[in-house]
């Protein structure tokens, strides 16, 4: 899809609300992302970027608010049923399958995604991350970064409409780094709108169309990175208020 | 899938077919064929997808009483009344669906007091025109060893297949899964609860199955004969002393530690204590894989 051309969202947030005993780690939080849309989320922790995830993943269910793909309301759906919509995600720490090889992790994925276009070619998916060499090794036997990669694989093999990427870039050496945020960019040229939650301000910058900042369950900046560093409230966020200036 | 079947379940099949033609012991050459489809159905359950059920036997018990009730108040045939007893192991299985709530050891605490509280059930003497409460069933009325022991075989056939199949599918696969990281096996759009459902009621079913036909070999039984707590403990024993989520490692288990069972178990019980509590005291310690662990560590590849 040009990016040129008008477009609906594909993920709507509205007043997202999500509370863990009295503790309200979303507090009406309110986004939306299109199609080929690359959006950061940033905010130091604790201010419910995760949560963000984990909830329009269906990992919790919400507690307040909405979430939409397109149309559709898909708030507390889970989370299979969500892949099955087209949502996918990669973890801030990996769990791939351990004892199964990298290959059968991504043919789990690949048979079980009901990815619109059909199984994937693993061989070619996997090539694509720099897996291909372990494709027969155990999951478990790979590094965290490796692991990383073969934790995207699984999300992409079930052909996501939106990807929501938890810290993909911790951990990895530049030119990894640099392999990474290209991969991402050629994502959303294909199409696929991606959330990406991280903590590296460059890869941020290098990679996203807009970010929103967040503090404490909501939001408190959305625009382009450049301008975030100028945003009062964002670098008392980060910063402290003390000697900010 | 072909190469397992012709090199796995024919070799035991065959050997277990003809053995009584060789060997007189009918009995024990039935309870090796009871303990390896037992250990078998733990391995789908546990080996699969990481639930360890201590209270197995309550679907051994439920399709023994299963059979006996069908027997004993509808005089069906003894094949109708073996459906009869899947079916109620089953229905248990059923049941006991919510205990998927819980993980880990509360699970197989949870799972393990369900068992109890089924014998309590049949065993209750309000119960007796029906279940004949603790006095015991008698079922002469079926009586045939030779062929409840064809019978056995037959359902130890299908388990294999069934074990060889989960090794060798994508089910299987997502299975595994599952038991690594629900979570994942969720993002990886497996229906965890489904799935997990799914092949707790076939280790549910093959229990029930063993358990009817264990009721129609014997004929006459007590309640605490099929809900004995040892029945769980040998077949969990058994499938992981061999390795589970492997084909032949239950088998395997099963021929060693009910070998020596039998050898030395009943003749001369207090070696045979202290033999099996160092044989599992080591297994816990260097083999927590089990046996086929081993064997791979060789590079024997084990199915």
């Amino acid at each position: 899809m040009s990016p040129d051309t008008p477009r609906s969202p594909l993920l709507t947030v509205e007043n997202l609300v999500k509370r863990f005993g009295g503790f309200r780690a979303l507090d009406g939080l309110s986004f939306d992302l299109k199609s080929g849309e690359i959006l950061g989320l940033v905010g130091p922790n604790g201010s419910g970027k995760t949560t963000c995830i984990n909830v329009v993943s269906g990992l919790y269910a919400p507690d307040g608010g909405r979430v939409w793909l397109e149309d559709r309301s898909i708030g507390g759906l889970a989370s299979h049923r969500l892949v099955h919509l087209g949502i996918n995600r990669t973890f801030q720490v990996p769990k791939p399958f351990q004892t199964l090889t990298v290959r059968e992790n991504v043919e789990v994925a690949n048979t079980y995604g009901r990815n619109p276009e059909g199984w994937v070619d693993v061989d070619d998916l996997l090539a694509s991350l720099d897996l291909k060499p372990l494709a027969e090794r155990r999951a478990g036997e790979l590094n965290s970064a490796q692991q990383k990669m073969l934790d995207l694989a699984r999300a992409l093999a079930t052909g996501p409409r939106l990807l929501l990427i938890d810290e993909l870039a911790a951990g990895l050496n530049p030119a990894e780094l640099g392999r990474v945020a290209e991969r991402l960019k050629e994502l959303a040229r294909n199409g696929i709108a991606l959330l990406v939650v991280e903590h590296l301000m460059g890869f941020i910058d290098q990679i996203t169309d807009r970010v929103i900042v967040m503090n404490a369950g909501k939001e408190i900046f959305e625009g382009i990175m450049a301008a975030a560093v100028y945003d009062k409230r964002v670098v008392e966020v980060f910063l402290g208020n003390g000697d900010a200036s | 899938m072909l190469r397992h079947t012709l090199c796995i379940l024919l070799p035991v099949v065959v050997v277990l077919a003809v053995a009584p033609v060789v060997y007189r012991n009918h009995l024990l050459l039935f309870n090796f064929i009871v303990f390896m489809t037992l250990a078998q159905g733990v391995n789908i359950i546990y080996g699969f997808t990481g639930y360890l059920p201590f209270g197995y036997v309550g679907f051994f018990g439920a399709g023994a009483y299963g059979f006996s009730l069908v027997v004993m108040h509808l005089h069906a045939s003894p094949f109708l009344a073996l459906a009869a007893g899947g079916l109620a192991a089953v229905l248990l299985g059923l049941l006991l669906t919510p205990l998927f709530r819980l993980s880990g050891a509360y699970f197989s605490i949870a799972n393990l007091a369900a068992a109890l509280a089924v014998l309590q059930v049949v065993s209750n003497p309000a119960l007796e025109h029906i279940t004949k409460g603790p006095y015991g069933v008698s079922l002469s009325g079926v009586f045939d060893p030779d062929l409840a022991y064809a019978a056995a075989l037959a359902i130890l056939a299908a388990t294999l297949l069934l074990v060889i199949y989960l090794k060798n599918s994508r089910f299987g696969m997502a299975l595994q899964a599952i038991r690594e990281d629900a979570i994942s096996a969720a993002m990886a759009g497996i229906n965890v609860v489904r799935e997990r459902v799914i092949a707790w009621l076939l280790s549910a079913l093959i229990a029930g199955l063993v358990g009817g036909v264990f009721a129609w070999y014997i004929s006459v039984f007590y309640p605490e004969t099929v809900f004995s707590g040892e029945v769980s403990i040998f077949a969990i024993v058994f499938a992981l002393f061999g390795g589970t989520a492997t084909i032949v490692g239950p088998l395997l288990g099963v021929v060693i530690l009910y070998g020596i069972y039998n050898a030395i178990g009943i003749s001369t019980p207090q070696y045979f204590q202290l033999i099996y509590g160092l044989l599992i005291m080591g297994l816990v310690l260097f083999l927590p894989t089990g046996l086929v662990s081993l064997l791979r560590r060789w590079g024997i590849d084990v199915p």
